[in-house]
C-alpha cells in the first residue's frame, strides 16, 4: 500500500516507522525537516519538506498514486483541509484526519469524514479507567 | 443583515468599519488578547474575543442568524472551516473567504464556499493586465451565471489588427462586452474594426475561453 502522511511529529512519524516496518510504501510530508529526524534511522520511506496544504507538495510526495492519506499535523484546520483535498481533488480512497476539537471533530465526521478526535478518546480511557474506583 | 467576520486583521478591521457604517450589524471575532484589545477600544461591543473555528463561539455570537459570514484571518486552512462550519452547521446562506494561495480556489468552491477572493490573484490580473502580452486575463468570476470577464490588450503585431469583429471567428459562448480606444467607450458591432492596443473586455465561460484566445490569435 502507498500512504502519504502529513505530519512528522510523534503520531506521524511513529505511524510512519510502524507502516515502513509493515512493508509499506510511506512518504512523509512535514513544514520543518528537523521534523524528519524523529523518524526511525532505518526508515525506508520517503521525506518531503513543504506544507501539506499546497497541492505541488502533495504532488511531490506522490498523493496521485497513494492509497491512503493521514493527516496528522498538529493544526486542526490544516488537518481538515488537507484531508479534503485529498479526497475531493485527488480522490484517495482511503483519508483520515485527525481533529482534536471535539465538535469540530463531530461537524466534519458528519459530514462523512473519517476523523480521529484523541481528545475523546483519552478522556474515555482515563474515565474507564477512573470510574471503577470508589 | 447580519454579517459575521472572522480575523480581526487589517481586512477585518476595514471591513467592519465600512459595513458598519454602511448600517450593517457587524460582528467581528479575534482570538488574540491583545489584538482584541486595540479593536475593541475603538469598536466597541462590535468585536468579540474568540475563536470563529469554533462552534461554541459561532454559536454564542448566533451564526444561525447571520445572513453572511466572512472569513478574513492570515491562514486558508482557517478561513476554510469558518465559512464551512458557518455553511454546514449554522446554514448561514452567504460565505466568504479570503484567499493567500490562489490555487485553493478550486478545492474553496468545491466545499461549497460561495465566494473567495484572492488578493494576489487580483493583483497578478492587474499587473499582467497592464503588460503588452497576449493572453486574456482573467479579471472576475460571475459565479452565479458560470462566466468569466476577461481582458486583452491588443498587441501591434496581432494577427486581427485591422480585421472587422464579423471576420473573426467568435465562438458562440463568448460576448464582446466593451472596447476601450485612446480612453473612448466603444460599444461592438459586426462592423467594428480591431485596432492596435484596443482594450478589449469580453464575457465567457470557461470552454469559450480557448475558442476566444484561438480566435484572437493569441493561443501559445
Amino acid at each position: 500500500m502507498k500512504i502519504v502522511i502529513l505530519g512528522c511529529g510523534r503520531v506521524g512519524s511513529t505511524l510512519a516507522n510502524m507502516l515502513d516496518q509493515a512493508g509499506h510504501t510511506v512518504s512523509v510530508i512535514d513544514f520543518s525537516s528537523e521534523a524528519f529526524q524523529r523518524l526511525s534511522p532505518d526508515f525506508g520511506g520517503e521525506t518531503i519538506p513543504g506544507n501539506g496544504v499546497d497541492e505541488e507538495v502533495l504532488i511531490r510526495a506522490g498523493i496521485k498514486e497513494a492509497d491512503a492519506f493521514a493527516a496528522v499535523t498538529n493544526g486542526d484546520n490544516r488537518n481538515i483541509m488537507a484531508s479534503q483535498i485529498a479526497k475531493e481533488i485527488f480522490k484517495v480512497k482511503k483519508v483520515m484526519c485527525r481533529i482534536y476539537d471535539p465538535i469540530r471533530e463531530e461537524t466534519y465526521r458528519e459530514l462523512g469524514m473519517e476523523t480521529i478526535c484523541p481528545t475523546k478518546v483519552g478522556a474515555q480511557m482515563f474515565f474507564d479507567e477512573l470510574i471503577v474506583l470508589k | 443583515m447580519y454579517i459575521i467576520i472572522g480575523g480581526g486583521g487589517e481586512v477585518g478591521y476595514y471591513l467592519t468599519k465600512n459595513l458598519l457604517t454602511q448600517g450593517h450589524e457587524v460582528l467581528l471575532l479575534e482570538k488574540g488578547s491583545s489584538r482584541y484589545q486595540t479593536l475593541n477600544d475603538e469598536l466597541g461591543p462590535a468585536v468579540v474575543r474568540g475563536d470563529a473555528c469554533e462552534a461554541r463561539t459561532m454559536a454564542e455570537v448566533g451564526a444561525s442568524r447571520a445572513d453572511v459570514v466572512i472569513a478574513v484571518t492570515g491562514d486558508d486552512e482557517d478561513n476554510l472551516v469558518i465559512c464551512q462550519m458557518a455553511k454546514k452547521r449554522y446554514k448561514v446562506g452567504r460565505t466568504i473567504a479570503r484567499l493567500n494561495n490562489p490555487k485553493h480556489e478550486e478545492i474553496f468552491l468545491k466545499l461549497g464556499i460561495d465566494l473567495t477572493v484572492s488578493p494576489t490573484r487580483a493583483i497578478l490580473s492587474l499587473v499582467e493586465s497592464d503588460l503588452p502580452s497576449s493572453r486574456f486575463v482573467p479579471l472576475m468570476t460571475l459565479k452565479n451565471a458560470g462566466l468569466e470577464i476577461v481582458e486583452l490588450r491588443i498587441p501591434e503585431k496581432s494577427p486581427i489588427v485591422g480585421k472587422m469583429l464579423r471576420d473573426i471567428n467568435l465562438p458562440r459562448s463568448c460576448n464582446l462586452a466593451l472596447i476601450i480606444r485612446d480612453k473612448q467607450f466603444i460599444s461592438p458591432t459586426a462592423e467594428t474594426q480591431i485596432y492596435a492596443h484596443d482594450d478589449v473586455f469580453a464575457l465567457v465561460n470557461r470552454e469559450g475561453e480557448e475558442e476566444l484566445s484561438r480566435a484572437f490569435g493569441t493561443l501559445d
